[in-house]
């Protein structure tokens, strides 16, 4: 893609830094990060990735520093970004279905309701069957995963935002995962009236070898500090 | 409109979830009875002194009942970190409170029909005043109780010790409805005192309680 | 300068409090119904108008804390250390009051307690401060300041509400009156020993809240120091 003036940013961290108590799990963090590119975010336990992903998210505030997500303070335009953690962030109780309603009807309160057809499309799509009536404390580890990224994409969102998304998963379940995400980017937006807007993908694994073919940028982060940033030639 | 729209929806979220797994109700509702059974025993009570206490009695087991339901009415969103998705959703913070505590407002509710043939029973019970006004009074204390204690429920879900804070800081704040809800109790069942009185103050306490707990929820979910 | 000015604050305070109980103790003269015992009141109702006087300092406080947090952190850290010394410093005089004033009811009226619209209320107050220390202490850091903001606003809207409906309460089921003192007005000849004893608290108080707020300050500073260095370790070692 050619590098102009003009490139939307779909994030950008200045100065950012974390502190819970005495111990700071981001570091004076700046970054940028082009909309329409996949970013894949490296490092060891404790190096500050989930922490860097909640405050894209907008769940923390930043102790020092400034974030801006797609545009404008990270809290204002939460629809547009999908988040998925370790923690599959569904009802155990309920099925992935009445789940995907549930945020559903969060997200879109005035919509139609034969609006499940989108939570169907989008199950369909992570490849769960979406009339299982089992609930989801009951599904494997591989199929709460995939529930769980259906949750994050059922908003549609601009930017999506995955917290170790391999974790638990096989190779066949990872190498499944990775070719919906690359499906997902090419997935038209929902008419806004902004026909630019480009889907970017923030992840972060532990595993770089399993995104390689996604990664547009591979940023590794260590103790809290991003030590290298490196763009892939594609 | 389109706030009570989300708040129903959480709502039905919430009788859903407890319909498949119904844990707080039978723990309330076991909870409830043996609280009825021992205050039976421990205040041996002839026909007209009944009448003075069981007013007492009736809400100190309710408010009993309630912490059990309240102490985990917001574990399942915990569990999961569902709460941090709902943070995300562009809906109101305030309508996931509401949900929840027309949800607990419905249990307790729940309870309070199933007991209340028991403590008729139990205590000889028939109301020398005017019974029907138990049916305004019975839903305002209820209100004012699961209102504030979903509330410090949500407050204290990332504090140590979370079980014991939650009666810690309800308790005191839930005096004054405690005193209303138990003085119009006795009111209408001894027909002494004219309950109307503390109907309005328990009303009172409603209204600016309610307001509080809208206004502040948004401020103690985003705090970490 | 500040720290002499405090501290000459604080032996002023001793001071006029020493002078204050002289007076009540040696000076004044006895009452009539009460006799000696009577003598307590002179510290009872200074420490429970400081009692009184207190949780709104911690009140206002902590809704300036909840209005600056986003804006100026500074300000607001600063608001929540003096909400913290307000509280605990209410806690002290709403005990003394609580511990004098049964003191006073058995020896004078032979009971220690009674459910009247002042004690009640009283009591509530300390209930709620204490479990506002409680969340203080079993909070995660971070989130203390707001949980213990809120529970501000919660006190301090709840004890005018007990206020009230003990007083509608007490119209129905009266109980003993047990202080007499306060409203149906004191002989001229009490007030210097009350009111010297009441400037001497109120400057004691005064004094507690800016040592505990300068404590508060300082833990602050430290701890907030302590997470630049964590922040800047490493800053260096990655050129």
């Amino acid at each position: 893609m050619p590098e102009t003036t003009t490139t939307t940013l779909a994030a950008s961290l200045t100065g950012v830094s974390k502190l819970y108590g005495s111990f700071a799990a981001l570091r004076n963090v700046s970054v940028e990060i082009r909309a329409g590119t996949c970013v894949m975010v490296l490092g060891e336990n404790g190096a500050g990735k989930s922490t860097l992903l909640r405050m894209l998210a907008g769940l923390i505030r930043p102790t020092m520093g400034t974030v801006q997500v797609l545009h404008s303070d990270a809290d204002a335009e939460c629809s547009r970004i999908g988040y998925m953690s370790h923690a599959p962030m569904l009802y155990d109780e309920l099925t992935a279905l009445e789940n995907l309603l549930y945020f559903e009807g969060l997200y879109f309160p005035t919509a139609c309701t034969p609006c499940s057809r989108n939570a169907e499309r989008v199950l369909t799509a992570v490849g769960l069957d979406a009339k299982l009536a089992r609930p989801v404390g009951d599904y494997s580890q591989g199929m709460r995963q995939r529930a769980s990224l259906a949750r994050a994409i059922l908003s549609d969102p601009e930017l999506l935002l995955l917290d170790e998304p391999f974790s638990n998963l096989d190779a066949a379940g990872a190498a499944q995962m990775v070719s919906l995400l690359a499906e997902f980017r090419t997935w038209p937006m929902r008419g806004d009236g902004k026909t630019s807007a480009q889907r970017t993908i923030i992840l972060t694994t532990h595993q770089p070898q399993l995104a390689e073919a996604l990664a547009d940028t591979v940023i590794t982060m260590h103790a809290g500090q991003i030590v290298n940033v490196t763009e892939r030639a594609r | 409109m389109s706030y009570l729209r989300i708040v129903l929806h959480h709502l039905a979220k919430d009788l859903k979830l407890e319909w498949r797994s119904r844990d707080a109700i039978t723990g309330m509702l076991f909870f409830s009875l043996l609280v009825v059974v021992l205050f039976s025993f421990a205040f041996d009570p002839t026909a007209a002194v009944s009448r003075q206490i069981a007013g007492g009695i009736l809400w100190v087991a309710i408010l009993f009942a309630s912490v059990t339901a309240l102490n985990q009415t917001w574990t399942r969103e915990l569990r999961n970190h569902v709460l941090d998705a709902q943070r995300m959703a562009p809906s109101p913070a305030s309508a996931l409170l509401m949900g929840k505590v027309l949800a607990n407002f419905i249990f307790v509710t729940f309870i309070q029909i199933v007991l209340a043939p028991l403590f008729i029973v139990f205590y000889n019970l028939h109301a020398l005043g005017q019974a029907w006004l138990l049916l305004l009074i019975l839903p305002l204390g209820t209100w004012a109780l699961v209102m504030n204690g979903t509330f410090f429920a949500a407050l204290g879900l990332r504090t140590r010790n979370r079980e014991l804070l939650l009666p810690l800081v309800l308790f005191p704040i839930s005096i004054p409805a405690l005193l209303a809800m138990v003085e119009a109790t006795t009111g209408i069942l001894t027909g002494d005192v004219d309950p109307v009185l503390w109907m309005k103050l328990l009303a009172g306490y409603c209204i600016i309680f309610t307001t509080v707990c809208v206004l502040l929820f948004e401020t103690i979910l985003a705090a970490e | 300068m500040m720290k002499k000015l405090l501290w000459l604050w604080g032996a002023a305070s001793v001071a006029a409090l020493v002078w204050g109980t002289r007076l009540a103790l040696f000076v004044a003269p006895t009452e009539a119904t009460m006799g000696n015992v009577q003598r307590i009141f002179y510290w009872h109702v200074p420490s429970a108008i400081m009692g009184l006087i207190f949780p709104y300092v911690n009140f206002i406080a902590a809704l300036v804390y909840l209005g600056l947090r986003r804006k100026k952190p500074a300000g607001a850290l600063k608001a929540d250390a003096l909400a913290l010394a307000a509280a605990e410093v209410t806690l002290v005089f709403v005990s003394i009051g609580l511990i004098t004033g049964m003191l006073w009811g058995r020896a004078s009226w032979g009971i220690w307690w009674t459910w009247d619209e002042r004690l009640t209320t009283y009591l509530l107050l300390w209930l709620l401060y204490v479990s506002y220390m409680l969340v203080r202490r079993f909070s995660s850091t971070g989130q203390t300041h707001t949980l213990a903001a809120v529970i501000s606003v919660f006190a301090a809207i709840d004890v005018p509400v007990v206020y009230m409906s003990i007083r509608w309460w007490r119209t129905q089921h009266p109980s003993p009156v047990f202080f007499g003192g306060k409203d149906s007005g004191i002989d001229p000849s009490m007030m210097p020993a009350f009111l010297w004893c009441l400037l001497g608290w109120a400057m004691w108080g005064v004094f507690l809240l800016c040592l505990r707020y300068g404590l508060e300050r300082r833990r602050q500073t430290i701890a907030y120091n302590t997470a630049l260095r964590a922040v800047e370790v490493g800053l260096e070692g990655n050129a």
